[in-house]
């Protein structure tokens, strides 16, 4: 009895210090055993999981990427956008410069790759830029930079898929290593990188404290501009890593990839407990909601459940979680 | 006023822009600067402009809405569905979609004041859920059967002209008037828009003034999706097709014309005129390329350029600080 009760307090304490991340938990749990109810033996099959291990990685990394600029009270619409003409410029590289004759192709992936990384990591300062030194909002400027990056990769691609890349690229999005698919081991490292980036470094608490108030920010000698840069190009650099094994999983680069991730990398973050004004939220806590997301939609999908429902139904959920983030806040605000 | 007091106005810099294309263009193709290519340039635009009327108050007001190209569609399915199979009347159908229109439009509004949310991340959630849902029931279905007597409604009058051409005027030609003059007299002559601009200047500010922010909120998205409704029809008279994928994606290009036209997303800026221009300057620059030649994968880019130009150029002239308007003095 007295075992017992110190094991709820325990619980308490746990949800009282980490109420966002117990939930989410609590929300992972029911969910696999509704679906292991429903769908037995399917959600739960090697094939399944092996599929959901490989579509994870690449929205989880854009999550981040979306994440950081929310937390800095920002946002980046151009996430995608960022992506595919990343994907497109190395695929470009890939495909022109690698021939049969051509010796040592590693050298050339290596730096299609980088070309594709800087390019996004340059598309995301020039983000920065415009909204820290020119005062735009981000939800302008990086709308504008959506468009023009689509209307950029649509004109360059004409519509077409660029395709045919070395095998060694490939193992990028499809390998495994230990039995572990490779995407995941680089979407884990980079969360975990991340994470240590916005816990532990001057830079991470100061993109906390230009989201939760710019102004007090810069008063206390936080250059915010600087730093907004920086967090802009980091989530322009995470595009391009998730384009790489976006790319390499579906051995090609098109300007319409990931087209419906907008709406879902927001959700994830907003799920996750990223404050949409800026300045709260967690990466454990993006990572959680993200496996949500991501077992919600292979159930829904194996369910038979129509797309346009599911996008429908994430619309509702976001809206959902955004009334239970209120109400919490106002409870809070009570004690 | 003299030529010094209109340099200093952002509208003035884009009507010479607007003259010096249409200069330009009307030396390349001899279609541009007729009679007729003005008429369907207004018929076909009247859509967009329409639509600018209702984002120019949200952006005014401080917010941003994204869904009401799905507000569009939703209207459109209806009025086919009213027009079709209901045998309804032009009136009947309008007074539906604009109602559709304003009830969708207060749902946004019901969200983004009780749950105290950002306008862009509760439209893009609501946009998906109207979308997903009009599709899930339409199955993306194009409708194309409708009565003849529908067809001629488009036209309400036509005259000859001088030179025995015969032209006609479209209806949503007159809707596009009758929202752009609302909409001037909603902001310069009604308390309550110069309430929505002082809203979307400084919120606080207006709320410690003691105005009723759920009033306003309310109007602003009911409002933008009055005008979804509006454009609904406008949209069916002129392409005579209800089709799932027509509307949704142009919210962008509403928005590149409202910002060209000097709106910006830190509220309380942005003026019926600006707009307007905005909307014909992007109107005159489609055209312009079409009649040029010039491929249409080119038309995203310009967009892109245009939205980032235009809120670069707005946000240098205003010269707000990077604290969004904040200024502190520290002696």
């Amino acid at each position: 009895m007295i075992s017992n009760n110190t094991i709820i307090s325990q619980l308490r304490s746990l949800y009282r210090n980490n109420a966002t991340l117990s939930m989410l938990i609590v929300i992972f749990i029911f969910l696999t055993f509704l679906f292991s109810i429903f769908l037995p033996g399917k959600i739960f099959s090697v094939a399944n999981f092996q599929s959901m291990a490989y579509q994870l990685p690449e929205l989880s990394i854009l999550a981040i990427a979306m994440m950081i600029t929310m937390l800095s009270g920002g946002i980046n619409l151009s996430i995608i956008a960022t992506a595919n003409a990343s994907g497109i410029i190395t695929a470009t590289i890939l495909t022109k410069l690698i021939t049969a004759d051509s010796g040592n192709s590693f050298y050339i992936l290596v730096a299609a790759v980088l070309a594709g990384w800087v390019a996004a990591f340059l598309i995301g300062a020039i983000n920065g830029f415009i909204i820290a030194y020119i005062g735009v909002s981000p939800i302008l400027a990086t709308l504008g930079m959506m468009t023009l990056l689509q209307g950029l990769n649509i004109l360059y691609t004409k519509g077409y898929v660029i395709s045919g890349f070395p095998p060694e690229i490939l193992f990028i999005g499809n390998g495994t290593i230990l039995g572990i698919p490779f995407p995941l081991i680089i979407f884990l490292t980079i969360a975990f990188i991340i994470a240590i980036l916005l816990d532990k470094t001057p830079f991470g608490v100061s993109n906390y404290l230009i989201g939760s108030n710019e102004t007090a920010s810069y008063l206390s000698g936080i250059n915010v501009k600087r730093v907004l840069i920086w967090t802009y190009a980091i989530s322009g650099l995470l595009c391009g890593v998730a384009s790489t094994i976006m790319i390499s999983h579906f051995n090609s680069a098109r300007a319409g990839y990931g087209a419906s991730y907008l709406l879902v990398t927001i959700l994830a973050a907003v799920l996750g407990g990223v404050n949409p004004y800026g300045g709260l939220g967690k990466v454990s806590g993006l990572v959680v909601a993200l496996f949500i997301l991501q077992i919600a939609s292979s159930g829904l999908n194996l369910l038979g459940v129509s797309t346009h429902f599911t996008k429908a139904l994430w619309g509702i959920i976001l809206i959902f979680v955004i009334g239970l983030r209120n109400i919490k806040f106002k409870n809070n605000i009570k004690n | 006023m003299t030529i010094k007091d209109l340099s200093k106005k952002y509208e003035f810099y884009l009507f010479i822009i607007i003259i010096s294309l249409c200069i330009l263009f009307s030396f390349f193709t001899k279609e541009f600067l007729t009679l007729e290519n003005f008429l369907d340039l207004l018929t076909n635009y009247s859509f967009l402009g329409i639509m600018s009327a209702g984002m120019l108050i949200v952006l005014i007001s401080g917010g941003i809405d994204l869904s009401f190209t799905a507000i569009a569609t939703i209207s459109e399915y209806m009025i086919a569905l009213i027009i079709i199979n209901y045998n309804g009347n032009l009136l009947t159908a309008f007074i539906v979609s604009c109602l559709i229109g304003i009830i969708l439009g207060c749902f946004n509004a019901f969200i983004i004041y009780y749950f105290k949310a950002p306008s862009l991340i509760v439209t893009i959630a609501t946009l998906n859920i109207f979308y997903g849902f009009i599709i899930l029931v339409t199955k993306g279905r194009w409708i194309y059967n409708f009565p003849t007597w529908f067809r001629e409604m488009r036209n309400i009058f036509e005259f000859t002209a001088g030179n025995g051409k015969e032209y006609e005027i479209a209806l949503p030609i007159l809707l596009l008037l009758f929202v752009f003059i609302i909409t001037y007299i909603l902001l310069n002559y009604t308390f309550l828009g110069r309430k929505i601009i002082a809203f979307g200047g400084n919120q606080e500010a207006a709320r410690r003034m003691g105005f009723n922010i759920f009033h306003i909120t309310i109007f602003v998205y009911a409002f933008m999706g009055f005008l979804a409704g509006v454009g609904a029809i406008s949209h069916v008279l002129i392409v005579q097709t209800v089709q799932a994928n027509a509307i949704v994606g142009r919210e962008l290009e509403v928005i590149a014309a409202v910002v060209l036209g000097g709106a910006s997303l830190a509220g309380g800026k942005g003026t019926i005129l600006g707009t307007i221009l905005g909307v014909t300057l992007i109107a005159i620059m489609w055209n312009g390329l079409v009649l040029m030649g010039i491929s249409s994968y080119w038309q995203p880019v310009i967009l892109g350029l245009i939205i980032i130009l235009s809120v670069i150029s707005s946000a240098y002239s205003s010269r707000k600080s990077i604290l969004g308007g904040t200024k502190i003095d520290i002696k």
